[in-house]
């Protein structure tokens, strides 16, 4: 079964998630071929045709390309899926919003966010943000489907795949790109973190997470997260969200700070290796969850731990 | 400009859910449901914008069964001046549900769809995309602010690490995430009121859309449960349990 690949990328750079989703996408069928679409991202497409078993990598470029829009990047894949018995995408933000509009045009059903390939047309995926697992069979003609990277591990480096270009569609002109503000701070994003350091409501303050949260992460090299609670209260801005409702997390190391544990907040952290709870509440449901816990006042063991570190 | 909202029914986002024990799906008898989060965030920006003048109408529809009548009550009692019913018994899926909206938004002019960027039962995220892929509309997911122009609308878009700015021409369909706003609750008088403002009851067929379902859901199961954890005395115990016994410092 032939495989499209739709790449994570920013022009100068692959995404991780782009080698991730092609372990998904391999298990599926193959050869797999990758879509760099973009402008200037020659960069990218090298790095793609890198990537252990692709079979081609196609470049389209345009302005219309250049940030990713839904309409264009949708067009292009759509030139490009009469070749293609499946379509895949990680599921970042990006491949959230193009796959179901190819899907919609293709008049199939999307798979979204599978956590394993159990066949060629079978596919489990969580729904109700995590506390079900679904197994799932399409007989669509082309599978289109994303891949939540935090459950595959990334395919190695080793190939030496040919670089094609592609012609790029037109624009079709319903959207442009004005801007993008990135998130403060040069943390590694909390997807792809090795660790995450996340503070809840107990922390009281966005000086909190400053003071005494941060100088873990900096000790860790971590990521920094929240729980919904405390973006709700101003203390943490809402892309640090992990959760049903915001990011869905899988490092070697969770830690936990001032999270009572509510049942969306635990959906975000289920894959994480080792978690790590500090709470002052005994009673919080993160302990049940957590591989080691401290009933600790946060204002103490923190910075205890940030020293021990 | 008329704004047509979609809404749906789902088990509250404070439930525990429980997977039944024969793998057929999940426990939904005598649970709690509510409005899918959000879609209140989506209902309340179609609100401000028409409270604002920049809409006259608002249409909350709901495909679903005839029990998501009591959510769409909820929806016109925060304000909605109508609402559609698309009576429809078991699951029904997002290119269903994205086709029938598509039909309803041609039908009343619609000129802004808004909508929730996922529902937090079947956590597709696709709806929202495959209407505006089916209408050949602009799209702007996971919206956290919208502000209306002539012919457009400028949408910040919470992405993967910060937020993009993009501009969409008009008609659109554009998804709420959770910053965007925070939703109002309907006050008890509006609560009567909703009771009788107009709600139409309509059915799949009536729009031409078959909506049986595409995929097959084989089983639906428990995730793998975690051991309970390790309680431990201090801040020194837990550096050397994670250098040594787990090794990820």
């Amino acid at each position: 079964m032939s495989v499209l690949l739709i790449a994570e990328h920013d022009n100068s750079s692959l995404s991780g998630q782009t080698a991730k989703a092609l372990s998904a996408a391999a298990r599926i069928g193959g050869p797999v071929d990758v879509l760099v679409a973009g402008l200037g991202a020659k960069a990218a497409a090298e790095a793609a045709a890198r990537l252990g078993g692709v079979g081609k990598v196609l470049l389209a470029e345009s302005e219309a390309l250049a940030h990713g829009l839904a309409e264009p990047l949708a067009a292009q894949i759509l030139a490009l899926a009469p070749g293609y018995e499946a379509l895949v995408a990680p599921a970042t933000a990006n491949g959230k919003a193009v796959m179901p509009r190819v899907a919609a045009l293709l008049d199939v059903m999307q798979i979204s966010e599978i956590v394993e390939v159990l066949a060629p047309d079978r596919f489990k995926r969580p729904v109700y943000a995590g506390n079900a697992i679904q197994t799932v069979r399409s007989n669509e003609a082309t599978r289109v489907v994303t891949v939540r990277t935090a459950a595959f591990e990334a395919a190695p480096e080793g190939g030496e795949a040919p670089i094609e270009t592609v012609a790029a569609v037109p624009d079709p002109g319903l959207s442009k790109f004005i801007g993008m503000a990135p998130s403060p701070g040069g943390r590694p994003e909390l997807t792809a973190a090795r660790v995450v350091v996340s503070g809840g409501r107990a922390m009281g303050s966005a000086e909190a997470f400053e003071k005494v949260l941060m100088p873990v992460a900096d000790k860790l090299g971590a990521a920094v997260g929240a729980s919904r609670a405390a973006v709700d209260a101003g203390f943490a801005p809402n892309d640090w969200q992990v959760g049903q409702t915001g990011k869905v997390v899988a490092p070697e190391l969770y830690i936990a700070c001032g999270i009572s544990g509510a049942i969306q907040h635990l959906a975000g952290i289920k894959d994480a290796r080792v978690i790590v709870a500090v709470n002052s509440d005994a009673e919080a449901p993160i302990f049940e969850v957590a591989d080691y816990y401290l009933v600790a006042d946060l204002f103490e063991a923190l910075p205890e731990l940030a020293r021990a570190l | 400009m008329k704004i047509v909202v979609p809404i749906k029914r789902v088990i509250d986002f404070n439930v525990r859910v429980r997977v039944k024990a024969d793998g057929s799906g999940v426990e939904t008898e005598n649970v709690k449901m509510s409005m899918n989060p959000f879609d209140e965030n989506a209902l309340e920006a179609a609100l401000q914008l028409k409270e604002a003048g920049r809409a006259e109408e608002v249409v909350g529809v709901s495909v679903g069964p005839a029990k998501a009548e009591e959510t769409l009550r909820v929806a016109l009692a925060m304000g909605a001046d109508r609402a559609i019913l698309v009576e429809a018994d078991g699951p029904v899926e997002p290119l269903a549900v994205a086709a029938i909206l598509a039909a309803v938004a041609r039908q009343e002019g619609a000129g802004l769809v808004i909508a929730g960027k996922q529902a937090i039962d079947d956590d597709a995220s696709q709806t929202g995309q495959m209407l505006a892929g089916l209408l050949g509309w602009a799209q702007a997911t996971a919206a956290s602010r919208i502000e209306m122009g002539e012919g457009s609308a400028r949408v910040v878009r919470e992405v993967d690490g910060g937020l993009q700015t993009i501009e969409v021409v008009l008609p659109a369909v554009i998804t709420a995430d959770l910053r965007l706003n925070e939703p109002r609750y309907a006050s008890l008088p509006n609560v009567m009121k909703a009771r009788s403002k107009p709600l139409e009851k309509k059915v799949p067929d009536d729009f031409g859309v078959d909506s049986t379902p595409r995929l097959t859901v084989e089983s639906t199961e428990a995730p793998a449960a975690r051991k309970a954890g390790v309680r431990l005395d201090s801040v020194a115990e837990l550096v050397d349990r994670l250098r040594s016994e787990a090794g990820v410092i």
